[in-house]
């Protein structure tokens, strides 16, 4: 029913948008990964394996990857923790669920790096919840490592991606045909049954969802673990900033992104593919 | 029959969701809270109330500037996004062309991947092109990222939109141009409103691709950014409260606005 020419209008700007934009960039990105800097800090354009040889082999890179990785598993693992009781909780069992499901929604309109602030002026050592403790006579000092550490990292980022990874698991859970349920009970399963054969096999897609938004989304941070991290708090992102500010070395900068990009690509991928293998459809 | 019996209902469940709300609403609360605290952020408890905040935060030029850059960069993004988003979601809705699973995918990209990665790709562009970084780069960085979100958005439209309107429309004699003015956009519009205030919000507070396309002007974040390197006082809790009192008006109107309109299609 549509003519070319319609189709053609509706095609190509939007493509050709997309590949200046973003084809073009991350191609770029690529380049510069095998690129490097000469002593008169100008950019080199010539292709080796240098910049990814150095990020195996200098300890510092490699062991931040591997920090941040587990820091973005933790915040995944307590998001899920705290977003699928929820999720669940208000699907199927909460009064007033639109209500709740707005209350949720809400703190995503707070500005992300206003959040982490607020973390900051709560953890701080003469910060809120110090100065609470001293009130209520439970300690006599400040507890001072609660900035500028991990816990600070993930607990700030716990809160911030606890909704992303809500979202998914309600809209999977809210999915689910209630008959099923009621098919389970009348066939005489317990509700515990019920929980772990029907409703939680068919929420794993929106889990899988939430895992991913909530491990992709803080692995790449750096403004938390600037803000509230510490030195024991530097995540990977923060060393490519450095890379790509004072230390100069847009190369080594734009081979440890690609790492991040491929990683993050194949976890996209990975997960897909899990979800589909748990869709029922 | 009652489902209370049927899933497992624990008397924790409720309690749970009560600490959760208590932890998504402690800093906000806090950060509320202490912006009418006369002795500085933290402390507590929260003594001497006053305004005085408020007031150096009206009498703060630089912020306002910046304010009015972040708006300034959150309407042409949400140009940019909304006209090569909503075409975008027509072609995958309703055209072939080589490529397409590709492109889908490379479209929704930004919104998944670290903005850090979307930020670099795009200054290494504009130096390889040679332009000097401003507004202007940021709002070409957010109106690409942002395009995911038309898409998105528009595309879910289209699946509940009824193809016989403008198949209708054709046939009588209605032109292509005539048929997506009068019949396909006016059909999708819920879906565009609610894309363009997600684009806006996200634009608002975008700060990891600006973080790295910014020139001599900032926006709202990045202004905030500055300060919280130099030292943090309560004026950033006041600006933050009242962008908070904004984005609940915009909500709950944007609710209102829908609740209206679908009663309006029901009609």
């Amino acid at each position: 029913m549509f003519s070319r020419a319609y189709r053609a209008a509706i095609t190509v700007p939007p493509l050709l948008w997309v590949t200046v934009f973003l084809v073009v960039p991350y191609a770029l990105l690529f380049c510069y990964s095998f690129w490097s800097v000469s002593s008169s800090q100008a950019i080199v354009h010539s292709g080796s394996l240098e910049n990814y040889r150095q990020l195996l082999q200098v300890n510092v890179y490699w062991q931040t990857l591997l920090r941040s990785m587990w820091i973005a598993a933790r915040v995944m693992i307590f998001s899920l923790l705290l977003g699928y009781p929820l999720a669940y909780y208000l699907s199927f069992h909460a009064r007033r669920k639109e209500l709740l499901y707005q209350l949720v929604i809400i703190p995503l309109w707070v500005s992300y790096l206003v959040r982490a602030y607020a973390w900051k002026t709560i953890l701080g050592s003469d910060g809120v919840l110090n100065t609470l403790l001293q009130y209520v006579h439970l300690t006599s000092h400040p507890l001072d490592f609660l900035l500028y550490s991990p816990f600070a990292v993930v607990l700030t980022l716990t809160h911030i991606y606890t909704p992303f990874a809500f979202l998914p698991v309600y809209a999977a859970l809210e999915q689910i045909p209630r008959n099923l349920v009621e098919a389970s009970h009348d066939l005489g399963a317990s509700p515990f049954q019920t929980f772990w054969r029907v409703v939680f096999p068919l929420s794993i897609p929106g889990v899988l969802a939430g895992a991913t938004f909530a491990f992709v989304l803080s692995l790449g941070d750096f403004l938390a673990p600037l803000l509230l991290g510490g030195p024991s708090g530097i995540m990977i992102s923060n060393i490519v900033v450095s890379l790509f500010g004072a230390a100069y070395n847009w190369p080594l900068g734009a081979a440890i992104s690609f790492c991040m990009l491929a990683l993050v690509l194949a976890l996209l991928f990975l997960s897909e593919s899990l979800e589909k293998k748990w869709s029922f459809r | 029959m009652s489902r209370e019996r049927t899933v497992p209902a624990s008397r924790w469940l409720p309690w749970h969701a009560a600490i959760i709300f208590g932890f998504l609403y402690l800093p906000i609360a806090t950060l509320i809270v202490y912006s009418f605290n006369g002795s500085g952020v933290g402390g507590f408890p929260p003594r001497d109330l006053t305004l005085h905040w408020y007031r150096l935060l009206f009498a703060d030029d630089a912020i306002w500037t910046s304010v009015l850059n972040s708006l300034l960069v959150a309407f042409a993004a949400m140009a940019i996004s909304l006209s090569f988003g909503i075409p975008a979601a027509l072609a995958l809705d309703r055209a072939n062309f080589p490529g397409k699973v590709l492109f889908r995918r490379l479209v929704l990209l930004p919104l998944i991947l670290p903005g850090i990665i979307t930020g670099l790709s795009l200054l290494m562009l504009f130096r390889a092109a040679d332009t000097k970084l401003s507004l202007l780069t940021i709002v070409l960085g957010h109106g690409t990222a942002l395009i995911s979100v038309a898409t998105t958005e528009v595309f879910a439209g289209l699946q509940k939109l009824d193809r016989a309107q403008e198949e209708a429309s054709l046939d009588l004699g209605a032109n292509y141009r005539q048929t997506f003015w009068h019949v396909t956009l006016p059909n999708l519009r819920l879906s565009i409103i609610g894309a363009a205030l997600l684009i806006f919000t996200l634009s608002m507070d975008e700060i990891a691709v600006s973080f790295f396309l910014i020139g001599r002007d900032n926006t709202l974040p990045l202004e905030i950014w500055g300060r919280l390197r130099r030292g943090i006082t309560p004026e950033i809790n006041a600006i933050s409260t009242i962008i908070f009192v904004f984005s609940l008006a915009a909500i709950v109107t944007w609710y209102r606005l829908r609740a209206r309109t679908e009663t309006d299609l029901v009609l």
